[in-house]
């Protein structure tokens, strides 16, 4: 499912409930899980870079 | 000594009960006389168990004359915050949702310091369910600052660090899940220590994210939080008592993470940061910076692991009865439940990722060092602080510095680093390596004397 999608089902979810108050904290988490998907979590852990170490 | 006999420390109150020079009953009494004179202001009480946090003292004064000490926790004042079981007394995790409650029987760790000596002297307020970190969203009136009774005292563990400055109990057991031991600890000038996740029962204590919560000592030191914690994990505190010397400063290795962590800082947590650790190296510690790599990322994925468990533990009470919770804490469980199981996963892979750039980052190092809140203690009710001219959420600037540590498990502590100018606390938050939270206590315990000037 794309974010877009979700966010649009759980707001008119959220409308249908009467939790209107709800829909700006659903517009910051899909904020959220874009960056969430966005970042690089496969990536293998760099060494730590020269000078570094204590 | 030269303040009241209930605002020392553990370490220097329990020769004196062991010996028969002080009374447990005359600490216990002093106690509830704070809370008699400052807890309307400050609430940092739900329920003070003054008769039988008497009667007690009274018995366990009485294994003294006897000649029977359980070791240094003997006669001490205790506080738990209102998420723990103690056997007859509401459980009521600051909420209405709880209205009735009776813990039919202690939580292992209520159990464990009953059985060390401490006496149980009151629940403390808190952020309702812990579901936040400021704790005035609560059915029992927000909890104030003493530093200014206008400012949080930071959360969700508030009332306890509260009750510690305050002299209302010695020492107290709160929760942790996202900062909750340790934002307290450094809006009130408090030592607070979330253990390595797994290291102490959370069985008897309301769930907030099962993965994530820790129980943990609030106290006045570092060996006060240490002999706290050997209670709570299990151990016989008689037989470790007196703790080993501080290890020596000179030569102690401190990783720096820089990079995200001090993005967003207020300028004077920065300077009073910058001071400690010039104090550190002149002490002979060494600093060197570090990175975690993905500590961008950890809000996003603190929320897409929190929320979920938080919105499972409340589904029923979120259908029968949303009216009786608050309506921020209401709204932030119903946000949970539209967390898709995908994106929960992706979540907990990240958490993977982060432990090992944690780990990595102290594999050449005894701890990080970073601050422990990036803004001195907020105006109650504000949702936003300016930080170096830009507006910035008090959620996420209370979480900023904390919640990575509860996503990887790695202990961490949080000892008071300074006032700002107006008086308000900082903290200095020490984390150490996973399976180690003794080794993180010792080099906290080395840094100590030379932070808080």
């Amino acid at each position: 499912m794309t974010i877009d999608d979700w966010l649009e089902s759980a707001c008119a979810d959220a409308d249908r409930r009467g939790l209107e108050e709800l829909k700006p904290l659903l517009v910051s988490l899909a904020d959220a899980t874009r960056a969430l998907r966005d970042a690089d979590w496969d990536e293998p852990v760099p060494p730590p870079a020269e000078g570094e170490e204590p | 000594m030269t303040a009241p006999l209930h605002f020392h420390t553990i370490t220097e109150l329990a020769p004196l009960i062991a010996a028969g020079h002080v009374s447990s009953e005359a600490l216990t009494r002093a106690c509830l006389e704070e809370i008699e004179a400052h807890d309307r202001t400050l609430n940092a009480f739900i329920t003070v168990l003054g008769a039988s946090a008497i009667t007690q003292a009274r018995e366990l004064d009485a294994e003294i004359a006897a000649g029977t000490c359980r070791g240094p926790l003997h006669g001490i004042p205790v506080s738990l915050k209102d998420l723990i079981d103690q056997q007859g007394v509401p459980t009521t995790a600051a909420s209405r949702v709880r209205e009735g409650h009776v813990a039919a029987a202690d939580a292992p760790v209520t159990a464990r310091l009953r059985a060390a000596g401490a006496v149980l002297i009151g629940k403390t307020n808190l952020h309702e369910f812990a579901f936040g970190t400021t704790s005035d969203d609560t059915a029992f009136g927000a909890v104030r600052n003493p530093h200014d009774p206008s400012r949080s005292p930071g959360g969700s563990s508030g009332g306890s660090a509260v009750a510690i400055v305050t002299g209302m109990s010695v020492a107290s057991i709160g929760t942790d899940t996202g900062g909750s031991i340790r934002i307290p600890s450094a809006a009130c000038g408090t030592v607070g220590l979330k253990p390595a996740w797994g290291e102490v029962p959370c069985e008897g204590v309301v769930p907030l994210s099962r993965s994530l919560d820790h129980v943990g000592p609030l106290a006045r030191s570092v060996a006060d939080a240490w002999l706290i914690y050997l209670v709570l994990r299990g151990e016989a505190t008689a037989a470790r008592w007196p703790l080993p010397a501080p290890r020596a400063i000179k030569g102690l290795r401190l990783g720096v993470p820089r990079h995200y962590f001090h993005d967003v800082l207020d300028d004077e947590v920065r300077a009073r940061f910058a001071a400690c650790l010039a104090w550190l190296r002149q002490a002979g510690a060494e600093t060197a910076d570090v990175t975690i790599r993905h500590a961008p990322g950890v809000a996003p994925v603190y929320l897409h692991a929190s929320l979920p468990e938080a919105a499972a533990y409340h589904a029923d009470s979120l259908m029968s009865a949303p009216e009786r919770y608050t309506k921020n804490v209401r709204l932030r469980l119903e946000m949970g439940r539209y967390v898709l199981a995908e994106d929960y996963v992706r979540a907990q892979a990240a958490r993977a990722v982060l432990r090992s750039e944690v780990d990595a980052a102290l594999a050449g190092c005894d701890a990080l060092v970073l601050p422990t809140l990036p803004i001195p203690a907020p105006p109650i009710g504000a949702s936003t602080v300016d930080v170096a001219g830009t507006p910035q959420a008090v959620r996420s600037m209370m979480l900023r510095m904390t919640q990575l540590f509860n996503l990887t498990g790695h202990p961490a502590v949080s000892i008071p680093m300074g006032e700002t100018a107006a008086g308000l606390p900082c903290g200095l938050q020490l984390a150490g390596r996973l399976n180690d939270t003794e080794g993180l206590l010792a080099t906290a315990a080395a840094c100590e004397p030379f932070v808080n000037a």
